[in-house]
């Protein structure tokens, strides 16, 4: 048989995906890591559970395996092969129990990422068909209907203009020039569409000259999620070239985490080009838009907190923007710990569409109760839909009763409204951010 | 008399060579192999790559504070032998002697008793870090060979060295080479091994602080 139509083992093909991935940068991680065990400490999974597997650096076992065995000097000893059992035995660790919140690098005295290395494992255990079949087919939906929930064009379109009608907004979409893109992570169009009329009503306040684009609305990720290369490089594709089309400066990235953290940093790099736009998470595009004097916001009444997003506060450098955004609250209390040191909220990394992690997710949810009760605050507030979506989840398992809102939701709430429809009025009127 | 002067002789200098030939071998492999170029834009909080990295490289000798209280078992007790150690190789009067011979210079030794004080305290707390490594679940899973063997490696030395020094068991020359064999052992075994964290902490440290400041996330 002809070697190149052999079939490679799965365990193969997780080895070879490793291995091309295995740039000096990953390696040294790889080689460097001591095995104190003190990432344990930071991370949430093994906080809840105690159990040494969710150890953040056990998760480096595989990739590491597959480096020793072809990397001097190691493979001079004739070190052991990944195998099918490894895969097996390591998939849970590499998918349900990792946010890639990148607590565990904080607390590393080598200063290890142990979250680009299971983003790189993610993509070897694809490789060999592994990882969670809705993470997968959350991931296909992005080729086949251009959203990870479904949201195709038609139905993008139609939840537009529903939202229009129904909460008296402009939401302008398909313009054929604008200075701003506005994208929406579908989990706001099926399940928290008030956030984007929040949004919206932001925009026009300011008087934004912006957009939605049919082109590419979907800022959400899943093929980086679920280590699919090709179906992320597609999402960002379409970005770009919707941004392209209409000559938008700024791309802006609603409230989800990971869209922010892929787009942002990873998506040059897939693209494999610099990205011919800025990329603002929608509360830096806001504390800029309130610092120039075009939004300004009513006092906030009632206590409240604010969780932050992994990959906007800790791993995004947006932290202090929500906070920003937050001075006009008269009773703001911030967790302990908080800001770049926040604890995750169990479903990022895409572990909030898998279903079978939903009794860790809700496990590891106790950790953000009793930080929210220690504060007293009663409302929980967040700038990522995916951590809202998985923080209602488990607020509804543990029936705890706290307040939970958006933050663009509460800022629309109290934004000082002058023009009802100013984007109309006044469409020459673009910020220059 | 003959096993001294064959850890000495041959089995020192083999160890030195494999030692330097391995360490350079082995930070040349790392450095041969691709290295992933950034391309998305900077945070305009992004510092120079050169101070990100050497700052992240200070600023992780303290864990933060948030941390501090889980970790600071681990935190003194890799302080105390890390520094002990230290002391021990470069102090001890033959020691330096030695590294005379070697490169031709010399500084001032610290007293015995000091050095066999310090030797004392690096044992235990090496063992306390071997009883860590077994009591605790997160580190016991994660343990392999490698580190089973490297802290054999780093605590034989001084335990040859303490009953070296107080003529225990057996002749002095006996005992000096098996002390000096088990150095070998050591240079041998760490350019193989995690031991090469004295070098990699260097290359971890920097990558990752240049990695959050360029996202302007520097903590
Ligand atoms: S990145 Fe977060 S979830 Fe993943 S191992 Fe580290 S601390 Fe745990
Ligand atoms: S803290 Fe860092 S060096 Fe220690 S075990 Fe975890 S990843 Fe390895
Ligand atoms: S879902 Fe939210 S808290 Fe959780 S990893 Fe993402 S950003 Fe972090």
């Amino acid at each position: 048989m002809n070697a190149n139509t052999q079939t490679v083992s799965d365990a193969q093909a997780a080895a070879n995906k490793f291995l091309a991935l295995n740039s000096g940068n990953l390696a040294a991680y790889l080689e460097a890591c001591i095995h104190c065990g003190q990432c344990a400490n930071a991370c949430h999974f093994y906080e809840v559970t105690g159990d040494p597997k969710y150890t953040p650096a056990y998760k480096l076992f595989p990739m590491a395996k597959a480096h020793r065995k072809t990397k001097w000097p190691w493979s001079w000893f004739g070190g052991p092969s990944v195998t099918e059992e490894d895969l097996q035995h390591w998939e849970e660790l590499i998918f349900d129990s990792c946010t890639m919140c990148g607590r565990c690098t904080q607390v590393c005295p080598m200063g290890i990422d142990i979250a680009s290395i299971v983003a790189a494992s993610r993509q070897a255990f694809a490789a060999a068909g592994r990882g969670p079949e809705d993470l997968r087919e959350a991931a296909e939906n992005v080729l086949t209907k251009g959203s990870p929930l479904g949201v195709t064009p038609a139905v993008f379109d139609g939840r537009v203009e529903w939202l229009e009608d129904d909460y008296e907004v402009d939401l302008p979409l398909d313009r054929e020039k604008a200075e701003v893109l506005l994208t929406v992570s579908s989990i706001e169009m099926m399940k928290y569409p008030k956030s984007i009329v929040a949004m919206a009503r932001l925009m026009n306040q300011a008087r934004v000259d912006w957009t939605f684009s049919t082109e590419g609305y979907e800022s959400t990720n899943f093929g980086f999620l679920s280590g699919k290369p090709h179906i992320a490089k597609h999402a960002i594709e379409k970005i770009v070239g919707a941004a392209e089309k209409i000559g938008a400066k700024t791309v802006v990235i609603p409230e989800c985490g990971h869209a922010y953290g892929v787009l942002r940093w990873s998506g040059a790099n897939i693209l494999g080009r610099p990205l011919p736009f800025q990329v603002l998470h929608i509360t830096e595009f806001l504390a800029q838009l309130k610092k120039e004097g075009k939004l300004k916001f009513n006092k906030v009444e009632g206590s409240l907190t604010y969780h932050d997003p992994c990959q906007i506060s800790r791993r995004g450098g947006a932290t202090e923007a929500a906070r920003y955004l937050l001075e006009d609250c008269t009773d703001f209390r911030e967790m302990t710990p908080t800001g770049n040191f926040n604890w995750c909220c169990g479903g990022g990394g895409g572990v909030q569409a898998m279903s079978r992690a939903a009794d860790l997710r809700h496990k590891v949810f106790q950790i953000k109760m009793k930080q929210v009760e220690d504060t007293g605050a009663d409302m929980l507030i967040s700038a990522c839909a995916n951590c809202r979506l998985t923080m209602d989840d488990s607020k509804a398992y543990w029936k705890w009763d706290h307040e939970l809102e958006s933050l663009v939701e509460l800022l629309a709430e109290n934004l000082v409204e002058d023009h009802p429809h100013p984007f109309d009025a006044k469409p020459h009127l673009a910020t220059n951010v | 008399m003959e096993l001294l002067e064959f850890a000495r002789g041959p089995a020192l200098t083999f160890a030195i060579t494999i030692f330097i030939a391995g360490i350079v071998f082995r930070i040349v492999s790392l450095f041969a192999l691709w290295r992933t170029k950034d391309s998305s834009a900077g945070s305009p909080r992004e510092k120079s790559a050169f101070s990100a990295a050497l700052r992240e490289v200070i600023r992780r000798l303290w864990p933060q504070a948030v941390y501090k209280q889980d970790t600071m078992f681990e935190l003194v007790n890799g302080y105390v032998f890390h520094i002990g150690l230290a002391i021990i190789v470069f102090a001890l009067a033959p020691h330096i002697l030695f590294f005379k011979d070697l490169i031709g210079l010399s500084w001032p030794s610290l007293p015995n008793n000091v050095i066999y004080a310090v030797s004392i305290i690096t044992m235990v707390s090496l063992i306390a870090a071997l009883v860590m490594r077994y009591a605790n679940p997160a580190q016991r899973i994660i343990s392999t060979f490698d580190d089973w063997f490297s802290w054999l490696v780093t605590f034989l030395p001084v335990l040859t060295g303490i009953i070296a020094t107080s003529h225990l068991g057996a002749r002095y020359e006996t005992l000096l080479g098996l002390h000096i064999l088990s150095v070998a052992l050591l240079l041998i075994w760490l350019p193989f091994g995690k031991l090469m964290h004295f070098f990699l902490v260097f290359v971890t440290r920097s990558q990752t602080g240049a990695h959050l400041s360029h996202r302007g996330a520097q903590l």
